[in-house]
């Protein structure tokens, strides 16, 4: 088994008639993810590459029974569409667009607390469950099935990861990419939480990065709930303050957000820290193996 | 996004917030005139750079000449103008390298009774924008944070609704107000949100807030930020940006739809992605080199973008070397190697590259590498990579 993703998931692609939300959509139907349908408002009724689209999420998963959606649209209308799948009842949403304005996200998280769906993103490469479906952007065959629950901030380092926790013969039960914004669906803690309940998860990667606290708010939560082993990596030792590295959420902001610091909590919290990039997945292999 | 501080004052007035009577001088002259139009006995004038610490920053250009000096006649005005305008200014924010000074703000001076702090960012672990003051007006908010962090209030900010009056009416009473100054500061807190709101700001900082002896709260400094992200639904603040306050090389990067930072080591690297781009820095810290910069090539990075790419990381006269690490994702490894040979060639290199490739199409793009006839270093792996860049440095 796995977290979020099974065999009863089917998708919708909100966005499917743009050049990124098709090429995607193929992508993850090749993989063998029941990609059902797309939504693009005027469009509806007609057909692209075999998917059918729809004006309305509440339309598309009327026709299709989708409960999931994977977002694609353009930044300025980013938060209305992830508004518009919690309201029609998509229960899990993977928003991928980056640039979403963060007062945007404010709102969105105001409104998905009156919902059940979960958001994961913006600006992420999505979820993937080896072998069984890929909702998102990463390319599947760096994924091979395995027992490592991977949960990461970025999106190319997420990739390094899932490499690494493959030739080490681990692979991943599922890997998460959560997003680098200052404001994002899904935490660190929402996963360790999941994974720690998946029986299908043995071990557990973090990959976080400079900026906020989120990394030691999850070193607090594994510190008193979680008992499988935890690897970590945090990325930006070398990062100045007051500088924005690439992602919106990566900044050292009043001397806070460090990734020395980050990676004393962790450390305090019983987390095997990788000191390197390339030593990612044997940080695993030797928290595995200590136990 | 960053603006100067009349230009924030300017927004802040617009949208009703109260800010002295103030008028911008690009010469000595003009401030002169700008003091006898205010008319006061005493006025202020204020370097404009995006930079605090100006009160007690100094030119390197006029060793005493402080960057915000209280001036009490026209004359005086022009002269220090003009020990000023066109220098550098150095204080704890601009580093050594300091900032020039091009524009002067003269202020009218103000009867100050007692100087507050106000802050609005947002707070990630809320979710939510918090507006936060402080009785300690003129401080850093983190020292306050760290050492008296009693005297910080905060109230949260519906981001639809904005501050309700009873959240600004207790702000006010917990920072020791009363009188006239409690209703100043209800305008002055609930206006104040609602243009954080309104503008898309990251950050919006009033330090100090003074309450006049009159009772009224006024904005004697402001610094605002705009989130970038936003700024299709703000056209109207393109024309607030200064460059020449922005690192050349970065604004650069970003008409290229480049993600740069320069930094101070001699490692030039190219990345595809924040996190890997932050990780390349770091390993290769860990085996004893010094980065020069931050580059993210994104996702989709063709010819015209490596080559610019590379053209940014060989104009820092630092760079001794330069590491590619690209994992190929979605863009094919054999892409980017295309991209690198022909960027190699345009821009006409004249350090060791190194080159680390893995991911999609990686065993023909790294053939291709190889058969390239050019003098790139080819590496197995991050650690093979960082050695072999550190290497070359000491040979």
């Amino acid at each position: 088994m796995s977290i979020l993703v099974d065999k009863n998931t089917r998708v919708i692609c909100q966005g499917i008639t743009g050049k990124a939300g098709l090429f995607h959509s193929q992508q993850c139907r090749e993989y063998g993810t029941p990609l059902v349908g797309g939504v693009t408002p005027g469009k509806g009724g007609t057909e692209i590459d075999g998917f059918p689209v729809f004006n309305t999420v509440e339309e598309a998963m009327g026709k299709t029974g989708a409960n999931t959606s994977l977002i694609f649209v353009p930044p300025p209308f980013c938060a209305d569409a992830i508004m518009e799948a919690a309201d029609a009842g998509i229960e899990l949403i993977v928003a991928i667009t980056e640039g979403v304005p963060v007062l945007d996200m404010v709102r969105v998280q105001r409104f998905l607390r009156a919902s059940n769906s979960r958001l994961i993103g913006p600006n992420c490469p999505g979820i993937i469950t080896p072998g069984i479906a890929k909702i998102g952007i990463m390319p599947g065959y760096i994924h091979t099935p395995g027992s490592v629950g991977l949960i990461s901030k970025s999106g190319t380092l997420t990739y390094e990861a899932a490499w690494q926790l493959g030739n080490v013969g681990l692979g991943q039960s599922t890997a998460i990419g959560i997003g680098g914004d200052p404001i994002i669906g899904t935490t660190f803690i929402d996963l360790l939480e999941l994974f720690e309940n998946d029986p299908s998860t043995d071990s557990i990667l973090m990959i976080g990065e400079i900026g906020g606290n989120a990394e030691q708010q999850a070193a607090e939560y594994i510190k008193q709930h979680v008992k499988k082993p935890v690897a970590a990596f945090i990325a930006g030792m070398t990062a100045p303050p007051g500088k924005r590295m690439g992602h919106a959420g990566a900044i050292i902001s009043g001397g806070g957000g460090t990734a020395a610091e980050k990676i004393e909590a962790l450390r305090d919290a019983g987390v095997e820290v990788a000191e390197s990039p390339a030593d990612m997945g044997a940080a695993v292999e030797r928290k595995i193996a200590r136990r | 996004m960053k603006i100067h501080e009349y230009q924030a004052k300017q927004l802040l007035a617009a949208a009703g917030v109260p800010v002295p009577k103030g008028l911008v001088a690009k010469t000595p002259d003009a401030a002169a005139a700008a003091f006898s139009e205010l008319g006061g006995e005493l006025a202020v004038v204020k370097s404009q750079i995006h930079a605090g610490g100006r009160g007690k920053g100094r030119f390197k250009e006029q060793p005493d000449q402080p960057g915000v000096v209280l001036v009490r006649s026209a004359d005086e005005a022009r002269a220090n103008a003009e020990r000023m305008l066109g220098n550098t200014l150095e204080t704890i924010q601009t580093g050594e390298e300091g900032k020039t000074v091009s524009t002067l703000f003269v202020e009218a001076g103000l009867n100050i009774a007692r100087e507050l702090y106000l802050g609005i960012v947002i707070d990630r672990e809320s979710g939510n924008p918090v507006l936060m003051v402080s009785s300690e007006g003129g401080m850093e908010i983190e020292v306050v944070a760290a050492e008296t962090p009693e005297k910080i209030f905060r109230e949260p900010v519906d981001p639809g609704f904005g501050l309700q009056t009873f959240q600004a009416v207790n702000l006010a009473y917990r920072l020791g107000l009363d009188g006239p100054a409690v209703k100043s500061a209800r305008g002055f807190l609930t206006k104040m949100c609602r243009f954080f709101l309104d503008s898309d700001c990251s950050m919006a900082e009033i330090n100090p807030l003074v309450v006049t002896t009159d009772g009224e709260l006024i904005a004697l400094d402001a610094k605002v930020s705009f989130d970038e992200n936003a700024m299709f639904r703000h056209k109207n603040f393109a024309e607030l940006r200064d460059l020449s306050e922005e690192d050349a090389a970065e604004v650069q990067a970003g008409d290229a739809g480049l993600s740069y930072v320069k930094l101070e080591g001699n490692i030039g690297c190219l990345v595809n992605g924040a996190g890997l781009a932050m990780s390349t820095m770091d390993l290769i810290k860990l085996h004893g080199g010094e980065p020069a910069n931050f580059l993210d090539v994104g996702g989709g990075a063709n010819v015209e973008q490596v080559t610019e790419a590379f053209r940014i990381i060989l104009a820092d006269e630092n760079v001794k070397a330069v590491l590619v690490n690209i994992f190929g994702g979605i863009m094919k490894c054999d892409t980017i190697v295309t991209a690198l040979i022909e960027a190699y060639e345009k821009v006409g290199f004249n350090v060791p590259l190194v080159v680390r490739l893995e991911g999609t199409n990686v065993e023909i793009a790294r053939k291709m590498l190889a058969e390239s006839g050019r003098d790139i270093i080819a590496a197995t792996d991050l650690t093979d990579a960082a050695q072999k860049v550190v290497a070359t440095l000491g040979a």
